[in-house]
């Protein structure tokens, strides 16, 4: 494989992260526990869209195709997102009964956060410059994301007695395929070799030992070592989940596309 | 007609300072430290811009109205001139690029900046826009927009959004 298809492939795990998580953001848009939250959340969902759009920039740069072509006209297997951040966010959809799980939202959005940060240090000091460039940006608005859900992470995890219960048992699911986000794929090691990023362990492990503490700073300990019992979303292996919210948004993107060629 | 390029930069920076940041005026994007550069070569003019925030829905429309006012104003001057705007994310927006006109202006309308000197990390200094006091608590860390934050002044019981620290 050529230096510039191994670069795409790590490329395209971030673009997609951010991607599909802001997605899973933009549906709590009305339904959060209140108003302050639903501006706030908004606020970093619209900024997440924004981190996804400067990495698919940098794909377009690279010749890869238009960069709203690249969100929302690609097939599921071509994306590369840990499918932990494609999972819905509970039962029902946006528009039909949704009844969805704000624990599970909150503990995703923390581990998922704190993942980013530690990505973010390592590709300021990548040997692409444009991806060291992109991610200082980033860094910068990403501060205030982690910062807000570990808020809500600390505060729920000290709250009532069904709360502590109920973000328990979302740490345990989160766990169970958090080792997809940490995963860089089946080009780890090239990635690492030509200095785009530091090595899969070195990261990882990293940003285990922040969770690490984070948990324990409120009497939870972080049993073993994370999961990855859906598969690996770097190798292209997703679910109906992912699925379901592309051809949601694809729907979208081209009817937006036919009204605005009229 | 040939126009001298310092002459020309001169016209350029003093129309952009006609061009508000949507979310933030009357303050102008040359207050807010988001002009990077003004560069002529032969007929171009090409304006590097800095965006504050990724997710700022009103890039586009900066966009169009630094085109709209420098086109006004070079054109004015040389009728074959031509106006090109890119987005730069080196060196990143930092909160300290905001000049001294842009923290007043930002007062009046009841929003606060922080110090220049701030670093990420540091607890805020925030003053109040309307008093002045330091007896400020914090009620949200994303305002209405997410480069904004909402506190409350204990002193005179006003609520007032502040800049977020950008370092
Ligand atoms: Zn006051």
């Amino acid at each position: 494989m050529t230096d510039n298809k191994i670069l795409r492939e790590l490329i395209y795990q971030l673009a997609d992260d951010n991607f599909i998580h802001s997605y899973r953001g933009s549906e709590w848009l009305g339904l959060v526990p209140h108003i302050e939250e639903d501006v706030a959340y908004s606020s970093i969902t619209q900024d997440t869209m924004g981190h996804a759009y400067m990495f698919y920039k940098l794909l377009e740069e690279m010749g890869e195709g238009n960069s709203d072509e690249l969100a929302h006209a690609r097939k599921p297997k071509d994306f590369r997102n840990a499918i932990l951040l494609e999972e819905k966010n509970g039962t029902g959809t946006y528009l039909d009964n949704p009844d969805y799980d704000w624990a599970f939202t909150v503990v995703r959005n923390l581990f998922y956060n704190v993942y980013k940060e530690t990505q973010l240090e390592s590709l300021k000091q990548s040997s692409y410059e444009p991806l060291s460039i992109t991610a200082r940006k980033i860094e910068t608005e990403q501060y205030y994301h982690l910062m807000h859900w570990k808020t809500w992470f600390m505060q729920l995890m000290q709250s009532t007695e069904e709360a502590r219960t109920r973000m328990e048992n979302a740490i345990r699911r989160v766990w169970k395929d958090f080792g997809g986000v940490i995963s860089q794929g089946r080009y780890a090691d090239e990635f690492s070799a030509r200095k785009y990023i530091e090595p899969e362990e070195v990261l990882g492990q990293r940003c285990l030992d922040k969770l690490g503490e984070l948990c324990k700073s409120v009497d939870f300990n972080l049993e073993g070592k994370p999961g990855m019992e859906k598969g690996n979303g770097r190798n292209g292996e997703h679910t109906e989940d992912l699925k379901q919210a592309l051809e949601t948004l694809s729907e979208v993107y081209f009817s937006d596309a036919e009204a605005s060629s009229w | 007609m040939t126009v001298n390029t310092q002459d020309l930069q001169k016209e350029v920076w003093k129309s952009l300072d006609n061009v508000m940041d949507p979310e933030m005026e009357p303050v102008s994007i040359v207050e807010l430290g988001m002009v990077e550069d003004v560069e002529v070569e032969g007929k171009n003019v090409n304006v590097t811009l800095l965006p504050t925030f990724s997710g700022c829905p009103a890039l586009d429309m900066i966009k169009e109205n630094v085109i709209d006012e420098v086109e006004q104003a070079i054109q004015k001057l040389d009728e074959s001139l031509k106006v090109q705007v890119k987005f730069r994310y080196d060196p990143p927006w930092t909160t300290d690029r905001i000049n001294e006109s842009g923290r007043e202006k930002l007062k009046t309308i009841g929003i606060a900046v922080p110090d220049p000197d701030q670093k990420r990390g540091d607890s805020w200094e925030v003053r109040c826009p309307y008093c002045d006091s330091v007896t400020v608590t914090m009620e949200n860390i994303f305002g209405p927009t997410a480069c904004r934050s909402i506190l409350y002044c204990k002193s005179c019981r006003n609520p007032f959004e502040a800049m977020k620290p950008i370092a």
